[in-house]
């Protein structure tokens, strides 16, 4: 078969062919995907959103910081870290983009368009493939342009408390930030694929990343010490929080364990995507 | 050949058997009606074809090779499935756009299937705003965008308006006309009786029959009612190894097995009056009714067809 074109034989009366075509290949999927992503606008909306509450929350926490900075009492003194409060919006942004990676996928099969996905392209993995390239990409560049600014302009507003790129940490942080907040929307597009509706890929998301530390802090704290650093946010958190819980793992250690979860997490919808009837 | 196979095809959900060991064969160059009631397996023998589900039992291939292993499928398949498959927040022009992306189909081709379907006006209007019949249209187009040797519809003419129902007949007799298969489900036996010439009947996930319309609806379809005061003597007259007479209340007999001309004509010769004499359309439950218990008649019926 040609990678370019191929042309079909008609049945009966040969019947000119009046379109061509190629082959379905990753990349073509890809653009399909790209273009579903950019045509609809709960895409932008979310996204915008994400942005802004990285950049808003970092400024308005790292304003006030400053401006009550002589009313804090020591030990917030202690606790305080230049780098972090100008990323608090992150906390905000990780559920956003991670609807925004549900519903990526789980709009598709709450309207039936995944029939018409599946349809063009029904060797099925591509479609997963796809999906998760082209919001990878998205949710990292619009991510790293958040943190980057969220970073510039916390500094900026916490005035003498500020610190600058220099700070050791400091770069690794803010991409690292980007880098969390574009894992977490994988584990949204896995979570879509695997629960295939809005309302439970959105309930499971916040499940792993909001209840399941609270649930692991109930327990005794030998245990919580050594399974919490396992769980998602917590792990991806040590890559960009540099202050840390004094439990955490090592940044690119707890960086590649929640790379694990959102990697399972593929793997898993797409064994099932190939398994499953749409 | 743009022919369609299946054989053996099965799918259990759970304890619920949808399709039960259905052999066919959808052949090019004319419309091919797959009619049944609803819930007699149509739309589930039609996902099967495009891969959406896996069958349990048996196999259906598209051109001798399962759909999904066809390099480009939708040069190969247009479908419009019976649940829509659009999503709502898309505009028509970006919902084509997309599906032709992955076949690396361009922008043009995108306008000439919308200007077809008569939606370039809407193209770039929310697919959530378009009534029941736009998104009909919408799916045809989609279903055409590859130019497909194949096109399988799924009710196509559920909510459209008697314009839309005529357009989307006409339609598909071109395409069939152009030597393409096209494989059209329906539970409307009236439909079918206009755009099929071959049908595939099913009924509770079996195959009921393979037949030619026009033999389907002269050997189970229409039947004659009669009024008349003699309708004793007149069903005597009528009455033959292929015809059946039933009174339906006195004075009142549904004849099957003869045509109208032929009950007046035995009324004329017998010196019987009639007061009323009116061809009636057999519905799709007569049709099953009579289908189901001549079942194996058909079946040897489109054997000798093959055979031909």
């Amino acid at each position: 078969m040609s990678a370019t074109t191929m042309t079909a034989t008609a049945p009966g009366q040969a019947r000119p062919r009046a379109v061509t075509v190629s082959p379905v290949s990753l990349p073509a999927v890809s653009r399909s995907e790209w273009i579903k992503f950019r045509t609809l606008r709960s895409s932008w909306i979310v996204l915008a959103a994400t942005v802004v509450a990285v950049i808003g929350i970092g400024m308005l926490v790292s304003y006030f910081t400053n401006t009550h900075w002589s009313s804090m009492r020591p030990a917030e003194r202690f606790r305080f870290n230049a780098v972090d409060r100008s990323l608090t919006g992150v906390n905000l942004a990780q559920l956003t983009i991670g609807v925004l990676g549900v519903l990526f996928v789980s709009g598709e099969y709450g309207t039936g368009m995944i029939r018409a996905t599946l349809s063009a392209a029904p060797t099925r993995i591509p479609v997963l493939v796809a999906k998760a390239a082209v919001f990878a990409v998205v949710t990292f560049v619009s991510s790293i342009v958040a943190t980057v600014v969220a970073f510039a302009t916390g500094q900026g507003l916490l005035g003498p408390h500020g610190v600058g790129w220099g700070t050791p940490g400091a770069v690794r942080a803010v991409f690292g930030a980007a880098l969390y907040l574009t894992v977490v929307g994988l584990l949204g597009v896995a979570l879509g694929f695997l629960v295939r509706s809005t309302a439970g890929g959105i309930g499971a998301l916040f499940g792993l990343l909001l209840v399941l530390p609270v649930i692991f802090a109930a327990l005794p704290s030998s245990w919580n010490n050594t399974v919490g650093p396992y769980l998602p946010n917590n792990a991806g958190g040590a890559l960009w929080n540099l202050r840390g819980n004094g439990f955490q793992l090592s940044p690119w250690v707890g960086f590649a364990v929640f790379c694990a979860w959102a990697a399972a997490g593929l793997i898993l919808a797409a064994f099932l995507l190939r398994r499953r009837d749409a | 050949m743009c022919v369609i196979e299946a054989r053996a095809l099965s799918k259990r959900y759970g304890d619920k058997t949808a399709v039960d060991g259905l052999d066919f064969t959808v052949r090019p160059g004319m419309v091919t009606g797959f009619l049944g009631p609803n819930g007699s397996g149509k739309s589930t023998t039609m996902r099967l074809i495009l891969g959406l589900d896996r069958p349990t039992g048996g196999s259906v291939t598209v051109n001798g090779r399962a759909y999904a292993e066809h390099p480009a499928p939708l040069a190969e398949v247009g479908a419009l499935l019976e649940a829509r498959s659009i999503h709502t927040g898309r505009s028509a022009r970006n919902h084509l756009l997309a599906l032709a992306a992955t076949h690396r189909i361009g922008r043009r081709r995108v306008d000439e299937v919308l200007d077809l379907v008569g939606l370039s006006d809407v193209a770039g209007k929310r697919v959530g705003s378009f009534s029941l019949g736009m998104g009909q249209r919408l799916g045809i187009a989609a279903a055409l965008l590859a130019d497909p040797g194949t096109i399988i519809l799924d009710e196509p003419v559920n909510g459209l308006d008697p314009e839309g129902v005529r357009w989307v007949r006409n339609l598909l007799k071109d395409l069939a006309a152009e030597g393409r298969t096209v494989f059209l489900s329906s539970h409307l036996m009236a439909e079918m009786a206009q755009t099929a010439e071959h049908v595939i009947v099913v009924g509770k996930g079996r195959l009921i029959a393979d037949v030619e319309t026009a033999d389907l609806l002269a050997g189970a379809g229409g039947s004659v009612v009669v009024r008349s005061p003699e309708s004793d003597e007149l069903r005597r007259h009528l009455l033959g190894p292929e015809v059946t007479v039933t009174s339906l209340e006195p004075g009142l007999l549904r004849v099957r097995g003869v045509g109208l001309e032929q009950v007046g004509e035995t009324a004329r010769s017998n010196g019987l009056a009639i007061y009323e004499l009116r061809q009636e359309q057999a519905s799709l439950e007569d049709v099953f009714m009579s289908l189901t218990s001549d079942a194996v008649e058909y079946r040897a019926g489109s054997l000798d067809g093959r055979a031909a």
